[in-house]
């Protein structure tokens, strides 16, 4: 936050006007540092999100200007509102599973003794490391609707053979549990790094004050890591919110377009009906979520800067 | 083992704490185990099936273990040429990229978190905001982009490989730009006005100072610009559709799953090589990969 002059050359009194110039120089230099990057952002990041608004607003071929007709017509469609509904279905259940498999796994890491610590975060975060279409694979596999190594061993202790992407409700599942494997790792990792900022001292005096296991964790482990939880439930909706890999390869949508999410269902219409349009229309549902974390963000660091 | 970490305290407990704390250590172990086996499940079913000829796959016997183990569908997928071409793609893509994204990032950084100009401020809160723009919302516009580039400049750009180096850096530049500016801004002042007052230059003062001093954050930097681009699905799936220019991941799903003919054997073995690269620089470089990982949240 400080200004250039705090920043130049300190020291013996020099003329005011060399001063200026020698800061002027370094903010030309700074400029032109960044500028790759201002770049990047601008061309690829900045301009194609306003492209999409302007796509959003053209008919099929991409000729004819015709206002908000592509919202209109998902409006009616009931498709649509499905992906919107099983788009909110999946990131919140999902996001909520998440961040209570992290939580208490992380709270178990955290209670062995130091030194199996680290073999068991290493093992427990694996899920995160691998590339989500190829763990997917996997996943689509033991959900195979006739060698699911899982109904092998439901049916060797005598139940049902479970439709595990054949039946909507079930594949809605299947579509969230495989969700929740890849993202928990995460929230572990991130829940052990506040765990260990946590000083020990305060448990310490708490004990001595009486307090039990409940108290400890209401009145210091959950405050001492609010700003962790909340950002990291934030990334982790935003980034469910426009999953792709998941759905596309275990569901690719089906069984009849109950499973698609906001992703998914845009690249369907966009990339494989090439309705360029209509798939933009889509994909801007994700927007307002966007925003509303930008501005949660952008607040955290408005008091970031002003404590500092 | 149990009761030698338990007795740890400082103190020697009464009695009863003693054993609630046992139990709640033997407590502990039982559930991260209940947890392992579910997080390791799907890489471990993937290199059993790996190991098993369709033969085995097929036959009614069962899915956990391998009776007759070859490791045929490796050699098939490292001698079939599609197969290595995908992995050039793929190798050659990430590691453009990575290059690309620390040029960047690194000089970028060096300027937002030191050098400072008009706007800067504002570029650094921007620069975190572009990371949430999510690939799916940006590959439908540039898709048509790069398809009017085609026409206005004749060069084609929709399904070839490498204009996937153009566009990853959009993936991985905002974060690591971040991460990097968290590090050097935890560089001590001093240490670079003292040099500046000895004559050196910014550059000098970032390839001698900032660089070697910051070089964990660089690790852990390249580790994440890295395993984003080898694990990237939407952007090839969409951009890219010939045989020939495919990166590894979608290679694997939309090759070796043809109509209803799957040969799981390979597909698994294909999804094991695919994760290979990054699982082994997570298994030698483990704190640098999880320092970035938590670098983006604690820091800044």
């Amino acid at each position: 936050m400080a200004s250039n002059a705090a920043t130049a050359p300190a020291g013996a009194p020099q003329p005011k006007s060399s001063l200026r110039k020698a800061a002027q120089r370094r903010s030309t230099i700074a400029f032109l540092m960044a500028l790759p990057l201002i770049v990047l952002i601008a061309a690829l990041v900045v301009y194609p999100t306003g492209y999409a608004i302007h796509l959003s607003t053209l008919n099929k071929s991409m000729e004819e200007f015709v206002g908000f007709e592509n919202f209109e017509y998902l409006f009616e469609r009931e498709t649509f509102w499905m992906v919107v509904w099983q788009s909110c279905i999946f990131a919140i259940t999902a996001v909520v599973f998440k961040a209570l498999i992290g939580f208490v796994v992380a709270h178990l890491v955290h209670n062995i003794p130091l030194k199996g610590q680290r073999k068991w975060r290493g093992m427990l975060l694996v899920p995160w490391v691998i590339p989500p279409a190829m763990s997917t694979l996997a996943w689509l596999w033991l959900f195979d609707s006739s060698y699911s190594a899982f109904n092998w061993l439901i049916e060797g202790l005598g139940g049902p053979r479970v439709p595990w992407l054949g039946e909507t409700g079930w594949a809605r599942f299947s579509v969230i549990l495989v969700n929740v494997w890849y993202g928990a790792p995460f929230f572990m990792i991130m829940y052990l790094a506040a765990l260990k900022s946590v000083p020990e001292q305060l448990y310490e005096a708490a004990e001595i004050d009486g307090a039990g296991w409940w108290q400890k964790m209401w009145f210091i482990t959950l405050p001492m890591m609010r700003n962790i939880i909340a950002i990291t439930v934030l990334f982790s909706t935003i980034v469910t919110f426009s999953n792709f890999p998941i759905v596309r390869v275990l569901t690719n949508g089906g069984p009849i377009d109950t499973t698609h999410v906001f992703a998914t269902y845009a690249f369907k219409l966009g990339i494989e009906s090439s309705d360029i349009p209509l798939g933009a229309a889509v994909s801007l549902f994700m927007f307002p979520l966007l925003a509303i974390a930008a501005i949660f963000i952008l607040r955290d660091v408005n008091k970031r800067g002003n404590q500092g | 083992m149990d009761t030698a970490s338990a007795t740890q305290g400082a103190a020697p407990p009464r009695g009863s704490i003693r054993q609630n704390r046992r139990w709640a250590l033997i407590w502990s172990y039982v559930f991260l185990s209940i947890f392992a086996a579910f997080f390791l499940l799907p890489p471990i079913y993937m290199f059993i099936t790996s190991l098993k000829t369709s033969a085995e796959i097929s036959a009614a016997t069962t899915p956990w273990w391998v009776h007759n183990p070859t490791l045929s569908n490796y050699t098939a997928l490292l001698t079939s040429r599609e197969f290595m071409i995908f992995i050039r793609n793929s190798a050659v893509v990430s590691t453009c990229v990575v290059i690309i994204t620390m040029l960047i990032s690194i000089l970028a950084a060096f300027s937002l978190a030191r050098m400072k100009f008009w706007g800067s401020a504002t570029l650094a809160t921007g620069v975190f905001l572009t990371y949430l723009v999510p690939d799916t919302l940006l590959f439908i516009p540039l898709f048509k982009i790069f398809a009017w580039l085609h026409e206005v400049t004749d060069i084609q750009f929709i399904n070839r490989w490498w204009m996937l180096i153009i566009l990853y850096p959009t993936l991985t530049v905002p974060f690591c730009t971040w991460i990097m500016i968290g590090y050097f801004a935890s560089i001590p002042k001093e240490l670079d006005e003292a040099a500046i007052m000895d004559g050196a230059s910014y550059m000098q003062v970032l390839t001698r100072i900032f660089i070697p001093v910051a070089l964990p954050g660089i690790i852990a930097a390249t580790i994440f610009a890295f395993t984003v681009s080898w694990a990237q699905f939407l952007y090839p799936l969409a951009f890219t559709t010939s045989a020939d220019q495919l990166m590894l991941p979608v290679g694997i799903v939309t090759t070796l799953i043809k109509g209803d003919v799957f040969n799981w054997g390979q597909i698994m073995t294909g999804a094991l090589l695919g994760a290979l690269p990054p699982l082994v620089i997570y298994a030698f470089l483990m704190d640098y990969y999880i320092a970035g990982l938590t670098a983006g949240a604690t820091k800044g």
